[in-house]
């Protein structure tokens, strides 16, 4: 049975099997390559979507989960912390390879829209599941502040 | 450095020689337009490479119709680059283009980059050999080999836009100036590249052109960072990836390999597999055998019905602990061949006052990058198309041609952007596009195909940096001074019976021992040997090569024979540097910027953690590199607190991709000194993921990294390799500072080593 879910604003309905991951449901059967596929057991980060404004790892969030539910991909990050941290990541150059940013932004923006003001610990505690092999950790932490500096602090909405 | 001269020992190897063949060698400096709506400056090389027309999501059109052009300017005002080198994250899609706009006085806003078709020679890496016929990206030669091509194809370009502008004008060219992109004459007359484009490209090519004076440089070195032209599409998902690939009736599979090296398929049972919903095929292909589905997800589903039994009667069942005991059983024995000897290093030893005596470990290592290996085939009558992020372009082609059964020329490659490498995508068997193709060929090339290696298969899958061991015996002088340095080392060989075997001279593999010399410190007597172990573990470069283990002991042991020396380790160092000036200067920019003459509150805390700072500085690919590091050791854990690193690459092309790159090497160094490790048991590699193959993460990257770049009017050389191979050391020279604790080991076990007499 086709299972229905709000993928970026848009209404889906997908006749897949209910087991599949989120992950591969946006890939291949919606073409939204943006989530990167790294692991496949939530270690590292690189699938992160949002699920109702919460960051996810889809690799592991089978679509039969996600039935009903709004889905943010990095094709809709929208907001002001998704536009802020997205702006913040071009303005520093954070990407090398990029291949695990799509991830990072998603983590990055989920953080700021809950925490206007991070410190260095709270980006550690909500940025750790996010590897990046060309270690843009660096650029990274430095845009999230930039990021956050340019949004007002109580207007921090994802 | 381990991939010049490459082109002599290729030019044997069968499916290279065929594609060599097939092109007359020109002058690859000898440019030439081509016809087109816009400005299009190539070389003389009539083949033509032009797009299916296919589409790939993310990127936009095809691939245009032009012939082996560096740079083409359209009547939109862009300026596109053709990079022949792949963007894996070291950032030639922003240096390249900045070469050729400081040439040309371009505005940075104008400019693209794309990739290159793959042909040789226009695209061939020159710091592989003079002839140019191979194309690939390795030993950080991206920029050394494009420098000069890309600004004659600026200064070129400049010229005809130049040149368009006073025809039009009526007015001597030399009256014309151009900036930021805007051609004007001083009577007031402006107009842009694009509106010059078609004009100039009907102009013949001038006959010579000038190139700036480094003083004139506008854009190259400038502090004034010039945006990466990938940020934004790597900033919003819109890059486009192999694993993105999407062509219509696409199909992808997953293999299932054998779960040791070197075993063979001997029954399929693929009646489950198939009954998968979703599973279109399953098909033997030489390294394993393949499950064909409508989706991955499918396909790994199929993967895991899958029944095969394996022939391991030629398999490796060694397990990793005892390769080492061989390692150390055949360390300068009867098979070990001499890569250095001068003076008399055995009679130095026994007369020397003091001897030191080191034996190290690095295991094998995953490249682990984060797009897992991918690549997407296609075959047609008389023709194969591979989406892929090519490192070896034509190597690539070649072996996709030799599995498709075709020629080399009938091979497409559509090089994209790579979800990083660090060497792992060049290999002289192309095995992840051989797979993808050879997928297709047994589907009956119904369907294009696209290959995805889980990371299971990734961290499993071979193609390691070597395991290596390192026996070094040094003696000092009363003074202090260095007398004699013996040194033997065990590994695999990644050259021997491969294409790159002819790269190998007096039967030792360059890439085996690099860095491992004694050509940085100066000492009269000096016997290094290397002995190649036999191992069915396939094995590769990964980023810095040979230096990822030589600088690491070269460095150590410095340090260690500092301390017994009674010096300290810079001022100890550059005693034995007075032949290495650059090196030197290096060394002493990194001290000075880290403070290296203030006191450091080194060892135990008031808070019961131990401090310690330490020192290193190697050279590799041409480029120095030299690390202060600043440490501290809690209950065993390393945590790297401050990074002050000193770089010279000649010129700094794009300074902000040279610190990106630093940072980079210095993340990824880490990883390895501080976690790093495949291992075997019984034939098997321990580790499949993330959570056993553990890699730095943001909250154990040195929250200060200060890189200072020496100025410098000496061609550029690389940065994505150097700065990885003194990381490692400098931070085992800050522990042993901050505890005693002697690291021999890799990757870092303080407890172990503790427990170990040295």
């Amino acid at each position: 049975m086709a299972i229905k879910l709000t993928v970026n604003n848009q209404p889906q309905e997908l006749d897949v099997d209910p087991d599949m991951p989120l992950l591969w449901a946006l890939r291949d059967h919606l073409k939204l390559t943006g989530t990167k596929f790294g692991c496949g057991m939530a270690l590292c980060g690189a699938c992160t979507v949002h699920i109702e404004g919460q960051a996810t790892r889809s690799c592991v969030t089978p679509i039969s989960a996600v039935a009903g539910k709004n889905v943010t991909t990095i094709e809709g990050l929208s907001g002001d912390a998704g536009k802020a941290v997205q702006t913040a990541w071009v303005s520093l150059d954070v990407p090398q390879c990029g291949y695990c940013q799509s991830g990072q932004i998603m983590s990055a923006s989920a953080l700021l829209a809950g925490n206007a003001k991070p410190t260095d610990a709270d980006i550690d505690a909500a940025m750790a599941g996010n590897i990046c092999r060309c270690a843009t950790y660096v650029r990274i932490r430095a845009a999230i502040h930039q990021a956050a500096d340019s949004l007002p602090a109580s207007q921090a909405k994802s | 450095m381990y991939l010049r001269n490459i082109e002599d020992s290729l030019a044997t190897w069968p499916p290279l020689a065929r594609l060599a063949a097939n092109i007359t060698r020109r002058d690859f400096l000898k440019f030439t337009t081509i016809a087109g709506s816009g400005l299009t400056l190539g070389v003389v090389i009539p083949a033509v490479a032009k797009s299916t027309g296919l589409t790939v999501l993310g990127i936009e059109g095809t691939p245009g119709d032009y012939s082996t052009p560096f740079v083409r300017i359209d009547t939109d005002n862009t300026v596109t680059v053709i990079c022949k080198h792949v963007e894996a994250g070291q950032g030639v899609w922003t240096g390249l283009p900045a070469v050729v706009a400081e040439e040309l006085d371009a505005s940075w806003s104008q400019m693209r980059a794309e990739s290159s078709p793959a042909q040789v020679p226009t695209y061939g890496n020159f710091a592989f050999g003079p002839k140019g016929n191979v194309q690939g990206t390795g030993g950080s030669t991206s920029m050394a080999n494009s420098w000069d091509q890309l600004r004659h194809a600026g200064a070129y370009a400049r010229a005809m836009v130049v040149q368009a502008a006073a025809n039009r004008w009526k007015v001597p060219a030399s009256e014309i100036t151009v900036s930021d992109g805007v051609v004007s004459h001083s009577s007031g007359k402006k107009a842009t590249f694009g509106e010059l484009a078609a004009a100039a490209g009907k102009l013949p090519l001038p006959k010579d052109v000038k190139l700036k004076d480094p003083s004139q440089f506008k854009l190259i070195g400038s502090e004034k960072r010039l945006q990466r032209l990938d940020s934004h599409s790597k900033s919003t998902g819109t890059q486009t990836f192999a694993i993105d690939v999407m062509l219509p009736d696409m199909m992808t599979a997953v293999v299932l390999r054998p779960p040791r090296f070197g075993a063979k398929v001997q029954s399929i049972d693929s009646a489950a597999a198939k009954a998968v919903p979703g599973v279109v095929d399953v098909v033997q292909i030489p390294r394993g055998v393949a499950v064909v589905a409508r989706d991955t997800w499918s396909a790994k589903k199929g993967r895991e019905a899958l029944k095969v039994t394996w022939d391991e009667s030629n398999a490796e069942k060694r397990s990793t602990e005892a390769l080492f005991k061989e390692y150390r059983q055949m360390s300068g024995g009867p098979d070990a061949v001499k890569v250095e000897k001068k003076g008399d290093a055995d009679a130095a030893l026994k007369t020397a006052a003091k001897v030191l005596d080191f034996e190290f470990e690095f295991p094998y290592l995953a490249h682990a990058p984060m797009e897992p290996l991918t690549a997407a085939a296609k075959l047609s009558p008389g023709k194969c198309e591979i989406w892929a992020g090519c490192q070896f372009q034509t190597i690539d082609q070649a072996n996709a041609a030799q599995a498709a059964g075709l020629k080399p020329e009938q091979v497409t490659i559509n090089t994209l952007a790579a979800g990083g490498t660090f060497g792992r995508r060049a290999n002289a068997e192309s095995d992840y596009i051989v797979e993808a193709v050879s997928i297709a060929k047994a589907t009956g090339g119904n369907y294009p195909v696209k290959l995805i290696w889980t990371r299971e298969d990734d961290i499993t899958g071979g193609r390691y940096r070597p395991a290596t061991y390192h026996h070094v015996t040094a003696g000092l002088s009363q003074d202090g001074k260095l007398v004699a340095v013996k040194q033997d080392v065990v590994n695999q060989s990644i050259m021997a019976g491969t294409p790159f075997a002819g790269m190998m001279k007096e039967g030792v593999d360059p890439t085996s021992v690099e860095g491992g010399t004694t050509e940085q410190y100066e000492v009269e007597n000096a016997h290094v040997t290397w002995t190649q172990a036999k191992v069915g573990v396939p094995i590769l470069w990964w980023r810095s090569v040979g230096h990822t283990h030589t600088a690491f002991v070269k460095e150590v042991v410095a340090d260690e024979l500092a301390a017994a020396a009674g010096k300290d380790p810079v001022a100890y160092r550059l005693s034995l540097m007075e032949k290495h000036p650059r090196s030197a200067a290096v060394l002493k920019l990194a001290a000075e910027k880290a403070g290296w003459d203030k006191p450091f509150p080194t060892g135990k805390a008031a808070n019961g953690s131990f401090r310690g700072r330490g020192v290193a500085v190697h050279e590799s690919f041409g480029t120095v590199v030299a690390h202060v590091v600043e440490v501290t050791v809690t209950d065993g854990s390393v945590k790297v607190d401050r990074v002050v690193t000193a770089v010279d690459c000649g010129i700094a092309v794009t300074p902000d991709v040279v610190r990106a790159q630093m940072q980079s090497c210095i993340g990824y160094g880490l990883s390895a000194a501080l976690y790093g490790k495949i291992s075997l048991t019984d034939g098997r590699v321990d580790q499949t993921n993330f959570h056993q193959y553990r890699v730095l993460r943001i909250n154990e990257m040195p929250r200060s990294i200060e890189i200072h770049i020496v100025p410098s009017t000496n061609p550029p050389s690389g940065v994505g390799e150097p700065g990885t191979p003194p990381i490692g050391p400098a931070v085992a020279n800050a522990v042993r500072a901050a505890t005693g604790i002697k690291l021999r080991k890799l990757p870092f076990d303080l407890a172990a080593a503790k427990a170990t007499k040295t």
